[in-house]
């Protein structure tokens, strides 16, 4: 195992994956030249040439556009977008072109896509810069959503989304970036989409948590613990195609589920993770499933709003007191 | 060909500086180190080929009679395909929004005939189906698409606006006005990174001039060299908004001026002259080079069959038909005496039969079964997998 940044394991992905298939090319914004916004692309310039990691002007629509008629002639391109929050210019690309033409043509063509980047809140940063994409892009049928929240699942993940053939939604963090993990040594590691990982194993409440939420989960679950209280924490890793199967048989077990989403609350990920908990484990449940989301306003400045604005840690460990009945 | 002068702009102040940009890609102003230099005047001056109708001859083109005769078969199926599927409309065996391409028939037919099917690449807007049959795609598979039958281009699943080939180089029929734009140009970027030799040859319609995503294509096409050539069919309305009402600047193919190609005007109601500039055009696109062709044209008919068409005078509607390229094409063939009146009576009913027995194709073929609602959202067979 080696230790490896969360923007390291990425650019293994990538590296890997271009060495493989020649198909394969990186396009976004300061990538090439620059090195990357977040230096995720580090050197890949250098080892792949001009050709193969192409810096674009500042026009998400026409890169993004430009992508999906690259895949559906032939190649297999990862489209970058410097954060996720800069996807809404080329929403359409996303949502009309790589999501549908593949069903509208018949099956005629397919579309293997990659568009990756940062996603979510990162600090004080306004409320445009701080957007979560992944409930937003979920509703599209004909998308993969992945939103990883370690360098194992980083890597394994990604190559797996460059190999996959429909296009997907790869959903990073600026906050992540330099987070350091071990990862694995494998050749050729490769990590299924749509299996959730169960990130610690327990048996009297369960929570649910995707991308940098998961780290707040873990903290809970150990404070927990040293209250004789045992937590299973799972992370779908993969947000479409979801792994209700591993949700639904913890839940069996723990009888109880917190879901911690740091998207917006309406109509989010744990909206729909809760209405199918109920549809599938509803006789299981011995307390109303409870949600920690951000709030529901566009994400503030000011520090002390921005950090009351996030899910909170303890929000996440008064609401699994409440589900166990323990307060 | 002939020649149109055009000055963009100027701004006259003591000194003046003038940046001439001939036909094709200038020198980049921007790569020199001077360019925070403000001179103190800046001019554009800028020509552009035409191909105006009537310039050409099919012996000045190389084409041979049964070329001729094979354009002029192909624009009567477009048309009497059309013609048709407004009447299948009409009796509600086709629904949704049916766009008909009547009376911009030379562009698809031109256009086609100056590539290579197979090796290079269409892509469109919703007004499509005279696309889909210049470049061979079956009226039968045509008119069962818009029936929603599995027997169609697109299995049912797009419709009118949604024709696709991947056989015959068609990447849709879209429905999202100058959305496919970047996406004809990815198809270019892909040709050339394959080092294919295919060319992509990316339409649009002078509304879609409005849209962002247009002008980001071009710079694209530009920037990165690719092989294309992006296409505005300016039928002089979109909807039913004319040019002048939606653009300052209503000459299209000086926006080649702002992304630094090479620009021409094409008569679109002549088949000859659109096969010429696309000859040319496809030649430099084969090097790189891009182009943007501004191709005049009319639609006869209403922007779809919902169109009440208040925005035009029926007096210009009738002088535009003067101009139809059937009929142009029609009288060359005989003043020319490719082949004879009777000739061309067989023609038109080996079309209509074509055209009907499409329509029987259409009837008989299956609807698609409920379950083949799933099919082909994803790669994956067993969608849907989300459980």
């Amino acid at each position: 195992m080696a230790i490896l940044q969360y923007r390291e394991a990425l650019r293994q992905a990538m590296t890997e994956e271009m060495v493989r298939d020649d198909r394969v090319f990186l396009m976004g914004e300061e990538v090439a030249e620059y090195n990357g916004a977040y230096k995720v692309s580090e050197g890949m310039l250098e080892q792949f040439g001009s050709k193969r990691v192409i810096d674009t002007p500042i026009s998400e629509s026409g890169f993004c556009g430009l992508g999906v008629g690259a895949a559906m002639n032939g190649l297999r391109p990862i489209i970058e977008f410097m954060t996720f929050n800069f996807s809404f210019v080329a929403f359409d690309q996303l949502v009309n072109n790589a999501a549908k033409i593949r069903y509208m043509s018949g099956g005629q063509f397919t579309i293997p896509i990659v568009f990756r980047g940062a996603n979510g809140a990162a600090g004080q940063l306004g409320a445009t810069h701080n957007t979560s994409t992944e409930s937003l892009y979920s509703t599209f049928p004909g998308l993969k959503v992945i939103s990883p929240s370690n360098p194992d699942d980083a890597k394994g993940l990604l190559k797996s989304a460059i190999r996959d053939d429909n296009p997907v939604i790869f959903l990073e963090s600026e906050v992540m970036f330099g987070l350091k993990g071990e990862v694995s040594d494998e050749e050729d590691y490769l990590i299924p989409i749509g299996k959730a990982r169960i990130g610690r194993s327990g048996t009297d409440v369960t929570i649910v948590a995707h991308g940098k939420s998961y780290w707040i989960a873990l903290r809970v679950a150990e404070r927990l613990e040293s209250e004789g209280y045992s937590a299973e924490v799972i992370d779908p890793r993969t947000i479409r195609p979801l792994d209700m199967d591993t949700i639904v048989e913890s839940i069996k077990k723990t009888n109880r589920c917190v879901i911690i989403d740091e998207s917006n609350p309406f109509a989010s990920i744990s909206s729909e993770i809760t209405y199918r908990i109920q549809e599938r484990a509803f006789d299981y449940l011995d307390a109303p499933i409870v949600r920690i989301t951000s709030k529901d306003v566009p994400a503030p400045y000011a520090k002390n709003l921005i950090e009351y604005y996030m899910p909170q840690e303890g929000e996440a460990y008064e609401a699994c007191k409440r589900v166990m009945y323990a307060q | 060909m002939a020649k149109q002068t055009r000055k963009t702009s100027s701004r006259k102040t003591p000194a003046k500086k003038t940046t001439k940009r001939p036909n094709g890609k200038a020198s980049n102003s921007n790569a020199s180190n001077d360019v925070h230099e403000v001179p103190s005047s800046l001019s554009v001056s800028v020509s552009f080929d035409t191909y105006p109708s009537g310039a050409y001859s099919h012996t000045d083109l190389g084409l041979s009679e049964d070329q001729v005769l094979a354009m002029y078969r192909n624009m009567l199926l477009q048309r009497r395909f059309e013609e048709r599927a407004a009447q299948m409309y009409g009796k509600q065996k086709i629904a949704g929004f049916l766009h008909l391409y009547i009376g911009q028939e030379a562009i698809s037919t031109g256009t086609a005939s100056a590539l290579e099917i197979g090796k290079d690449s269409v892509i469109t807007a919703y007004r499509d189906h005279g696309h889909g049959l210049a470049l061979g795609m079956t009226a039968r598979e045509g008119m069962a698409e818009m029936f929603g039958k599995v027997g169609g281009c697109s299995r049912g699943k797009g419709g009118s606006m949604h024709f696709f080939s991947k056989e015959k180089g068609l990447f849709g029929g879209h429905g999202i006005v100058g959305a496919h734009v970047p996406v004809g140009v990815g198809i270019a970027f892909a040709h050339k990174y394959k080092e294919s030799g295919g060319v992509a040859v990316a339409f649009y319609g002078d509304g879609a001039v409005g849209q962002g995503s247009i002008h980001e294509a071009l710079n694209l096409a530009s920037l990165y060299e690719l092989p294309v050539i992006m296409v505005v069919e300016n039928n002089q309305y979109a909807m039913g908004t004319p040019i002048h009402r939606a653009f300052a600047e209503t000459e299209f193919a000086s926006h080649s001026v702002a992304y630094n190609m090479k620009g021409a005007v094409v008569d679109g109601m002549d088949v000859f002259s659109v096969y010429k500039a696309m000859q040319d055009h496809v030649a430099l696109a084969r090097e790189n080079k891009p182009s943007l062709l501004e191709i005049r044209t009319y639609r006869y008919r209403g922007h779809s069959m919902s169109d009440p068409q208040k925005y035009r005078t029926k007096e210009e509607l009738e002088a535009k038909k003067d101009e139809d390229p059937l009929v142009r094409l029609k009288i060359y063939i005989l003043d020319n005496d490719i082949t004879s009146g009777e000739a061309l009576d067989g023609i038109d009913d080996d079309v209509k039969q074509e055209v009907l027995a499409a329509v029987e194709f259409a009837e008989n073929s299956p609807a698609p079964e409920l379950s083949e609602i799933y099919d082909n959202v994803y790669e994956e067979t067993d969608y849907p997998f989300i459980s």
